[in-house]
C-alpha cells in the first residue's frame, strides 16, 4: 500500500533544513479578538474582557477539514491496536443517536420518557445474557470507571458481610491493564500484583499464595492481554472464592468471546462491558465511551442507582429504581446516554448469528494474520489478539515506521512480559486482502535496519516527534506559546 | 443495501469474508474450522443463544426509532447540570468526519496530529476563559471532574487534613460522586450554609479551619444565581491553605469573574453546554487548574513540540501522570475520556468567536431574568425566589405543590423540575425560548 498523509502548512520556512513551519496554522493566528465584556449583570460581577478566535463559517469548515485530513481513523485503513478493538462503527447508529427523540434531559417524568427507559432496560437485558450476568448499571461512563464501580459494588458487598475493613487488598495480574491498578487504587486498595505463570497465564499456585481473608477482589481478564484463554479459570474462581474474595471480568476482551463462553458461566461475579470495543461505538479520538457494570443477583442490590425495570402489572411501563443497598452514583446523570444508544441499535442489529460471528471472524483474523507475520508470537493459542516479539527491534521504532506504510500500528510494549511487544488485534472488519497488506506492512519492518526505523515516519503529517521536549518545555496552550517568543 | 450482507449468508454483516476467504485463511493456519482456534474448555463452553434477533439495517433503524418514540415531545425548561444551547450545524458535520470520529487516543501522534491540534486549541479556549494555565482533555463529566479537584488537592496539600467542603446547594448525584470518589482517600465530605442562593460567607468562615483540603462553590449555582460573594469564598480557602474549585461552564465563563482572578485554583463543570445538544446528561468534564499542579493533574494533556524537521506538532505530554505507566500511582484511574466532545465543544466555541459568546451569555441572563419577572406576575406564583442575579434559571416559589403544577405542565407539553414543595425550577436558552410564551401560558393555567 502506497500512503502519503495529508500535510498543511503555513509554508513559512523555520529553522531547520526540512523545516516548512506549522502545520494548518492556530485558530488564534488566523484572527483572534479581544471583545470588552459589556453585560446586564453589575460590573463588579463580571470579567473585563475575552479573547477567543474570530473567524467565518467557511474558514472553519476548512480549518477542521484540514484538521480531520491530519487524522488517521478506522475509516482510513487498518487499525489493529491490541487491547482496544478498533472495529468498524456503523453510520446507522450515529443516525438514531441524532433521533430528536433520542435528545432528552435526564431530570424528565419517567412518565414522559418511557423510550429512553424501554431502551435502557432492553440494553440491561442484552448485556446481562450477553455476559452471563444477572443484573446490569449502565452508568459508568468508560471501561476504567466500570472498573472502578465494581470494586465499590465489591466494596459494599464485604461491607455488608462485616468483613469491610479486613479485606483491604485487591489482585491484579502483572500483564493487566493500567486502569485496574489505578482503579483499585482510586478505591483505596492496597494491590497485589500477581506474577503471569511461564506459559502466560495465571500461575494457581501464585494465586493460591495471593489469595487469604484480606482479598476483596480478583480482577482478571479472559482472555488476558496476551490473547489466552484462562484455561483454569473454573479453578482460579474457585481459589478466589474459597478465600471468600469476588472475581472481576475486565470486559476489554469480550470481542474474543460472544457466543463462545459467558463470563457469568465461568464464575465470575462482576463485570464491565467495553462497549466502544466489543459493540462497535466510534472511539471518537479518546471517547466517549461507556462501561457498564453486570453483576451476579447477589450483587444487584450494591449497584448505582438508578436502574431500569417494568412497572408490575404496568402494561409494559418502565420505571427507574434505586437498588436496596445501591452505593449511589459513580456518574452525575446516567454516564454516555448516545453511546447507549448506540450500544443498543448495533446489538440489535447484529443478532445472535452477527454477534457470534463476529468474534468467530475476530479469532480467525487475528488466527491468520500472525501466521503471515515474520515476527515471533511467544504464546499460544491466541484468540482475538496476538503479541508477537519485535526481538532486537525497538517495538516504538517498529509502530512509527509502519505508519509509512499507511496502516496504524499495534499496541506496543505491553503486556511486558514479551520483549518488545506488538501487540496485534486487527478484528473481524478486515477481509483476506487487507491482512495480507497489513502482514506485508509487519514483514518489510520487520526486514529493515534499525536507522530506518529511527528515522520513521516520514509520510505522516509529522516526522517523528520529540516528547522529550514536549515534557520539558511545556507548551499546553496558545498562551504558552506566546509567552515562550 | 449491498447484496452481500443480506444474500442470506447469516453473520455480522460488518465482516467482510467470503466463503473462499475464510476457507483459504483456514487452510494457511492449518485449521478445518473456525471453532478450532477457540482454547476454552468444555465446561464453560456457552452453546445457548442469546435469543436476539438479526435485523437488517433498515430494521434495526427503525426499531430503535420506534423505541425512543415512545419518549414524549416535551418541551424542556430544564437544567440543573445539564444544558442546552442551539448547536450549529457545523458541529455535527466536522465533528462527525470519520477520520475523527472512528480514531482513538493518540498513541502515535505523527499521524495524528489533526485531532491533537483540535485538542490542543480546546485547551486554549478554556485557559483563556478560566484564566488558569492548565486545562485537560478531559474528564467524564462535571461531578467526576469535581471529584478529581478534591483528590488534586489532597495530593498537593502539605498538610494531612481530610476536609472538602462543599455548599448545601450541592445536587445530590454531584455529592453521590464526589463522595465515592474520595472515600478511598480517606476524605470527609462537609456541608456549609448558603444564604439566599449564595455561599454564606459567614457559615464558610465558621465551618473552615486548617483540616480543610478544598473549598467548592459554583458560579452559577446550581439554583442559577450568580456567586456574588467568589473573591471571598477565595480568600477563606487561601487563608487555610486550602484550594479553591469553581463550578462553572464555558458559557457563563465568558462574562463572569474570571476565575482565577478570584482565587480560584481548580475550575470544573460541564463544557458541553457548548457542542452537545441534551443528551440524557451526557457531558464533558471541564478540568482546569493552575500551572503549579500540572504534574499531579489527572487525564490526559496535549503539549506542542517540534518533530525531526523541526516543525511544530502537538503530542500527548507528561504521560508519566497516567494509569498506563505509573499504574496505582497514576493520578487518576481515568482512560477513555470524552475527547470527541471536546472537539465539538472547539468547534462550537470557534464558530460563535468571542463576540458570539458573551452575546449568548448575556442573553442566558436577560432570558432567566425576563421570564422569572413573567412568572412573578401569575397569581400563585413568586419568582425569583432568590433575590440575586440569575443566570439561564432560577427557582420559583408555587403557592401550589411543586410537583402538581410540574405535572399539570407537563400535561400541557413542559417539563420543569419540582425542586422542593413549593418550588420548582426553571431553565431557558436559546434552545428554547421560541416557546417561552406558551410556558407563561401553561403556567397561566396551572399554577
Ligand atoms: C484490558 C483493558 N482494560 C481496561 C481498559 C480501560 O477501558 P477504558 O479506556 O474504556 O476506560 C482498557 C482500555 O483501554 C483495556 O485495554
Amino acid at each position: 500500500m502506497k500512503y502519503d498523509q495529508a500535510r498543511w502548512t503555513d509554508g513559512k520556512t523555520m529553522e531547520g533544513e526540512d523545516a516548512d513551519g506549522q502545520y494548518e496554522p492556530l485558530l488564534s493566528e488566523k484572527n483572534s479578538e479581544e471583545v470588552e465584556v459589556e453585560s446586564p449583570l453589575p460590573d463588579e460581577l463580571t470579567r473585563d474582557s475575552v479573547e477567543l478566535p474570530e473567524l467565518s463559517e467557511p474558514e472553519l469548515a476548512r480549518h477542521y477539514t484540514r484538521l480531520s485530513q491530519m487524522n488517521y481513523g478506522v475509516d482510513s485503513g487498518p487499525y489493529p491496536l491490541g487491547s482496544c478493538t478498533m472495529k468498524y462503527n456503523p453510520k446507522f447508529t450515529e443516525d438514531v443517536a441524532a433521533l430528536p427523540s433520542a435528545g432528552v434531559h435526564h431530570d424528565r417524568s419517567d412518565r414522559s420518557l418511557q423510550g429512553s427507559l424501554a431502551l435502557m432496560h432492553g440494553l440491561q437485558d442484552y448485556l446481562a445474557e450477553i455476559g452471563g450476568m444477572d443484573a446490569v448499571s449502565l452508568q459508568p461512563p468508560a471501561g476504567a470507571a466500570g472498573e472502578f464501580t465494581g470494586i465499590l459494588v465489591a466494596k459494599a458487598f464485604h461491607e455488608a458481610n462485616g468483613e469491610g475493613d479486613q479485606r483491604d487488598e485487591i489482585i491484579v495480574p502483572d500483564s493487566a491493564h493500567g486502569t485496574n491498578f489505578a482503579s483499585a487504587a482510586l478505591a483505596g486498595y492496597e494491590v497485589v500484583e500477581l506474577p503471569s505463570g511461564d506459559d502466560g497465564r495465571v500461575d494457581l499456585e501464585a494465586l493460591e499464595a495471593a489469595a487469604s481473608d484480606r482479598t476483596a477482589l480478583f480482577m482478571l481478564t479472559n482472555p488476558n492481554t496476551l490473547g489466552l484463554f484462562e484455561r483454569d479459570i473454573e479453578e482460579i474462581a474457585d481459589i478466589v472464592h474459597d478465600a471468600g474474595g469476588l472475581l472481576y471480568y475486565d470486559g476489554a476482551n469480550l470481542n474474543a468471546l460472544l457466543g463462545q463462553a459467558r463470563p457469568g458461566d465461568m464464575g465470575f461475579d462482576i463485570m464491565h462491558y467495553n462497549v466502544h470495543k466489543t459493540f462497535a461505538t466510534p472511539h471518537g479520538g479518546g471517547g466517549p465511551g461507556a462501561g457498564p457494570v453486570g453483576v451476579v443477583s447477589d450483587l444487584a442490590e450494591f449497584l448505582p442507582a438508578p436502574r431500569v425495570r417494568e412497572v408490575e402489572d404496568g402494561d409494559g411501563k418502565y420505571e427507574r429504581f434505586e437498588p436496596e443497598s445501591s452505593l449511589g452514583k459513580v456518574h452525575g446523570f446516567e454516564g454516555n446516554w448516545l453511546v447507549l444508544v448506540k450500544t443498543y441499535a448495533y446489538i440489535a442489529r447484529l443478532g445472535d448469528e452477527g454477534l457470534t460471528d463476529a468474534s468467530a471472524k475476530a479469532v480467525l483474523n487475528a488466527n491468520y494474520l500472525a501466521s503471515q507475520v515474520d515476527y515471533e508470537v511467544p504464546f499460544e493459542p491466541f484468540h482475538h489478539e496476538f503479541v508477537a516479539s519485535a526481538g532486537d527491534q525497538d517495538a516504538a521504532d517498529v509502530a512509527k515506521r509502519m505508519l509509512d506504510y499507511g496502516v496504524h500500528p499495534p499496541t506496543t510494549k505491553w503486556p511486558e512480559i514479551v520483549s518488545e511487544a506488538l501487540m496485534t488485534e486487527p478484528t473481524e472488519i478486515e477481509n483476506k486482502d487487507t491482512l495480507d497488506q497489513l502482514a506485508e506492512a509487519f514483514n518489510a519492518v520487520a526486514a529493515e535496519d534499525d536507522e530506518t526505523l529511527a528515522n520513521a515516519p516520514n509520510r505522516t503529517t509529522a516526522r517523528r516527534i520529540d516528547q522529550t521536549s514536549a515534557a520539558r518545555n511545556l507548551r499546553l496552550s496558545w498562551q504558552s506559546l506566546d509567552s515562550e517568543e | 443495501m449491498s447484496g452481500r450482507h443480506e444474500s442470506g449468508e447469516r453473520g455480522s454483516p460488518y465482516a467482510p469474508h467470503t466463503a473462499e476467504e475464510t476457507e483459504a485463511m483456514l487452510s494457511a493456519i492449518g485449521a478445518d474450522d473456525v471453532t478450532e482456534l477457540f482454547d476454552i474448555p468444555e465446561s464453560v463452553v456457552f452453546d445457548g443463544e442469546f435469543d436476539i434477533d438479526e435485523r437488517t439495517e433498515r430494521e434495526a433503524e427503525r426499531h430503535v426509532r420506534g423505541l425512543l418514540s415512545r419518549n414524549d415531545d416535551l418541551t424542556e425548561f430544564l437544567g440543573r447540570g445539564h444544558y442546552e444551547h442551539y448547536v450549529p450545524s457545523l458541529v455535527d458535520h466536522l465533528s462527525l468526519r470519520s477520520e475523527f470520529l472512528t480514531s482513538y487516543t493518540q498513541y502515535q501522534p505523527e499521524i495524528t496530529q489533526g485531532f491533537l491540534q483540535a485538542l490542543f486549541e480546546y485547551q486554549s479556549m478554556l485557559v483563556e476563559l478560566t484564566g488558569l494555565g492548565i486545562v485537560n482533555a478531559s474528564m467524564y463529566d462535571h461531578a467526576t471532574a469535581l471529584a478529581e479537584a478534591a483528590l488534586l488537592a489532597a495530593r498537593v496539600r502539605s498538610t494531612d487534613g481530610d476536609r472538602v467542603l462543599v455548599p448545601d446547594y450541592l445536587l445530590d448525584q454531584r455529592r453521590d460522586v464526589l463522595e465515592n470518589y474520595t472515600d478511598g482517600a480517606g476524605l470527609s465530605v462537609e456541608t456549609f450554609a448558603t444564604d439566599d442562593g449564595n455561599v454564606d460567607t459567614d457559615a464558610l468562615a465558621e465551618a473552615i479551619d486548617d483540616e480543610a483540603v478544598m473549598v467548592y462553590a459554583e458560579n452559577p449555582t446550581t439554583r442559577g444565581t450568580v456567586e456574588e460573594n467568589v473573591e471571598a469564598i477565595g480568600d477563606l480557602a487561601d487563608d487555610h491553605g486550602a484550594l479553591f474549585c469553581l463550578g462553572s461552564d464555558p458559557v457563563a465563563l465568558s462574562i463572569l469573574q474570571e476565575p482565577e482572578s478570584v482565587g480560584a485554583d481548580v475550575v470544573v463543570g460541564d463544557a458541553a453546554a457548548l457542542g452537545l445538544p441534551t443528551a440524557y446528561g451526557m457531558g464533558l468534564g471541564l478540568f482546569a487548574t493552575r500551572e503549579d499542579f500540572v504534574r499531579q493533574v489527572p487525564g490526559r494533556l496535549v503539549g506542542a513540540s517540534e518533530d525531526a524537521a523541526d516543525n511544530r506538532t502537538y503530542t500527548l505530554t507528561l504521560q508519566t501522570r497516567e494509569q498506563h505507566i505509573r499504574r496505582e500511582r497514576a493520578t487518576s484511574n481515568i482512560c477513555t475520556n470524552q475527547a470527541w466532545v471536546a472537539l465539538r465543544t472547539a468547534i462550537h466555541a470557534a464558530y460563535l468567536g468571542p463576540e458570539g459568546l458573551v452575546d449568548l451569555a448575556n442573553d442566558c441572563v436577560r432570558l432567566a431574568d425576563d421570564l422569572a419577572e413573567r412568572l412573578d406576575g401569575i397569581s400563585g406564583l413568586k419568582a425569583p425566589v432568590h433575590d440575586r442575579h440569575h443566570f439561564r434559571e432560577f427557582v420559583a416559589h408555587t403557592d401550589q405543590p411543586a410537583k402538581a403544577v410540574a405535572e399539570d405542565l407537563e400535561a400541557e407539553g413542559f417539563a420543569v423540575h419540582a425542586v422542593g414543595d413549593h418550588e420548582v425550577q426553571v431553565c431557558i436558552t436559546d434552545a428554547n425560548e421560541h416557546a417561552a410564551d406558551d410556558l407563561v401560558a401553561a403556567f397561566e393555567e396551572v399554577a
